[in-house]
């Protein structure tokens, strides 16, 4: 290999290196530190130990912290607040992507354009608004009637199970989708629903991935305002307030690591089982070829 | 069973008339294809047909039964696809039943059916596989297979050979003829192949810009054609044109003669150039000349010929086989 092209390689590869380090240094630091006492945790954070298992290493922080805190029960509110979500959301977004595709309906694209414009309006925007709304809607559950939504799962799940980002992903997926299938299926008898149920669905699952991990990337991690502002019973909040557990009289940096470190696993199993069924899902419908 | 009736046929996209106003019979049982230059108007009127656009005015009729309105799988049709439009994710027996399966057809029933359409076009082998592994002419088999088990009134084609070379075209074109007087259902066809609709149609429909230029069976469009269109459309190599002098002396604007009525004149023909361009075919051979005041002219010539490129040549034709038009249209003396 001549010098020039090494040299470029090698540029290449420190470059990417170092996009690299910038993203997982934090999670490093996050995980090494949950290892050590608060005392050495803030001693080594001004030096490069910060990011090794040096010293006095023990998962103290994790007993403890499961000690303080209630976790898997703050997991578990996450995890099926999110979970529902994104179902919930995969099928009803797709449903509407479908409808903007494939039917024909007065004023489709004024109602789109309208979807598409709420993507530029902020979530703590509307968030005031829409608390006024949701106190005030009736619900019929379990435990009966209610006057509010305060106070429950579906307060933190119906307003986020539509939205315009995976509206657009699917219409955008669904428009490179062959029109001819849907035709074909209408003639060979198929309803509205079994085109969108046998054909269309079957071979989304590209988008389908992508869309439930955006997703809950978007629903996990963000679960902090709202249910600070809709939920006051512990029974019904995500793992974003757990966090408040440790910033009592004085703050547990180590067990806060140890938090964050134990409520990250969630999103590190999702993505792992989603981009396996995304890679094979690629593979088996194979539309282009 | 199968008759098809299109009554003042009128279709707009948007602004866009692309179907003025048509009418036509399709009788039942019979190979009828649609053939014009792209963007005539041939598929928008098969998919009025199949029910897929909907007509902007206008009825249609199949069997005596008013369709216009009707969903496409409740008018008794089948409609293979250009692309041919095979399920991805289905398998080949799965493609081919699909349509049973919605129907809630029992299991066996279903089995046995898309067998039978596999049989017949010799897909048993490939029942298990997926569309990606098929070759064109498979899949092409596989979507008229599709349409086969829905046990329709009638068959639409949308230039189904389009997708397949030279050969594999061919040898569609018999199979389809083949299974057509095997089934016997009415089949309509669409094509811009003018061959195509020569050797597979018992009746051919002209289109012009949406409009029916003419209506027949091949030989007559083509030793009668009514307009200067189908004159020039259909047949190959083209019908030579004239006009001004040569036509003046037959007392019309336009004069046609097809290749095949040109001959070598030892005795100075009306028509004088020089040779452009020779092509041997075997069989007989075609001279492509450059005749003064006139475009190329084609003259078809039985046998070998001893001249080469740039020769002069005369050519002359005999006044029984000249097609006259005025205005564009047939007139017959
Ligand atoms: N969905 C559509 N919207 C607007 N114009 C269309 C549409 N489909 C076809 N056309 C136009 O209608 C004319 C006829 O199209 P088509 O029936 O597909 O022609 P052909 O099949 O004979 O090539 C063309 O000018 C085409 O551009
Ligand atoms: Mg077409």
């Amino acid at each position: 290999m001549p010098v020039h092209k090494m040299v470029g390689l090698a540029l290449r590869y420190l470059l990417l290196i170092w996009i690299a380090m910038i993203f997982i240094f934090p999670i490093l630091f996050m995980v090494v530190s949950s290892l050590k006492p608060d005392l050495q945790l803030l001693m080594d954070s001004s030096s490069l130990r910060a990011f090794l298992p040096v010293g006095d290493i023990s998962f103290n922080n994790y007993t403890s912290a499961f000690d303080r805190a209630p976790i898997f029960f703050f997991i578990f509110n996450s995890v099926m607040i999110t979970g529902i979500t994104i179902v919930c959301s995969l099928f009803l977004c797709s449903l509407s992507a479908f409808s903007f595709v494939f039917l024909t309906w007065k004023g489709k694209g004024v109602v789109f354009a309208i979807i598409l414009a709420t993507f530029i309006v902020p979530f703590e925007t509307i968030a005031i608004p829409l608390l006024l709304i949701v106190n005030n809607l009736p619900w019929i559950g379990l435990e009966g009637f209610k006057t509010s939504w305060i106070n429950s799962y579906h307060v933190q799940i119906i307003p986020f199970i539509a939205d315009a980002l995976t509206i657009f992903l699917f219409v955008q997926y669904f428009r490179d989708l062959p029109k001819d299938l849907v035709e074909a299926s209408r003639i060979d008898g198929a309803t509205w629903f079994q085109v969108y149920r046998r054909v269309i669905i079957p071979l989304s699952g590209p988008i389908v991935a992508t869309a439930a991990i955006l997703k809950f990337l978007m629903m996990y991690n963000n679960q902090l305002l709202w249910p600070i502002m809709v939920v006051q019973e512990e029974t019904y909040r995500p793992v974003m307030l757990g966090l408040q557990y440790f910033f009592q009289l004085n703050t547990q940096w180590g067990e806060i690591m140890a938090y964050l470190t134990i409520i990250t696993i969630p999103v590190l199993l999702f993505y792992l089982v989603l981009q396996k069924a995304f890679i094979a899902s690629i593979a088996s419908t194979g539309i282009k070829g | 069973m199968g008759h098809v009736s299109l009554k003042s046929l009128n279709k707009f996209y948007g602004d866009l008339e692309v179907i003025p106003n048509l009418d036509l019979e399709i009788p039942e049982g019979s190979f009828t294809v649609l053939v014009g230059p792209s963007g005539c108007g041939k598929s928008t009127i098969l998919r009025l047909i199949a029910g897929l656009e909907e007509v902007t005015k206008g009825e249609i009729l199949i069997d005596g039964n008013d369709v216009t309105y009707l969903e496409p799988s409740q008018r008794k049709i089948a409609m293979v696809f250009q692309s041919y439009a095979l399920y991805p994710h289905m398998t080949v027996a799965e493609n081919i039943g699909f349509g049973l399966t919605l129907a809630k057809l029992p299991k066996n029933d279903i089995r046995k059916r898309v067998l039978e359409a596999a049989k017949i076009l010799q897909l048993e082998d490939l029942l298990e596989r997926k569309p990606k592994a098929l070759s064109g002419g498979q899949r092409q088999r596989v979507a008229i297979g599709r349409a086969i088990t829905r046990n329709p009134k009638v068959f639409l084609f949308d230039e189904p050979l389009s997708n397949l070379d030279a050969s594999l075209r061919g040898q569609m074109r018999v199979e389809l003829t083949e299974l057509h007087s095997q089934i016997k259902a009415t089949m309509i066809y669409v094509t811009h192949d003018q061959v195509e609709a020569m050797t597979m149609a018992d009746q051919i429909v002209v289109l012009n810009e949406g409009n029916i230029e003419q209506v027949g069976n091949p030989m007559e469009l083509y030793e009668f054609p009514q307009t200067l269109f189908v004159a020039r459309f259909i047949g190959s190599p083209k019908m030579n044109i004239f006009q001004g002098k040569v036509a003046a002396k037959y007392q019309c604007q336009t004069l046609g003669v097809r290749p095949e009525h040109m001959e070598i004149s030892h005795d100075g023909g009306i028509l004088k150039g020089s040779i452009r361009h020779i092509e041997k075919l075997g069989a007989d051979t075609l001279i492509y000349s450059q005749i003064s005041g006139y475009d190329t002219v084609t003259a078809r010539i039985i046998g070998k010929l001893e001249m080469n490129i740039g020769d002069p040549i005369n050519l002359k034709f005999s006044d029984n086989h000249v097609h006259r038009f005025n205005d564009g249209i047939r007139i017959d003396s």
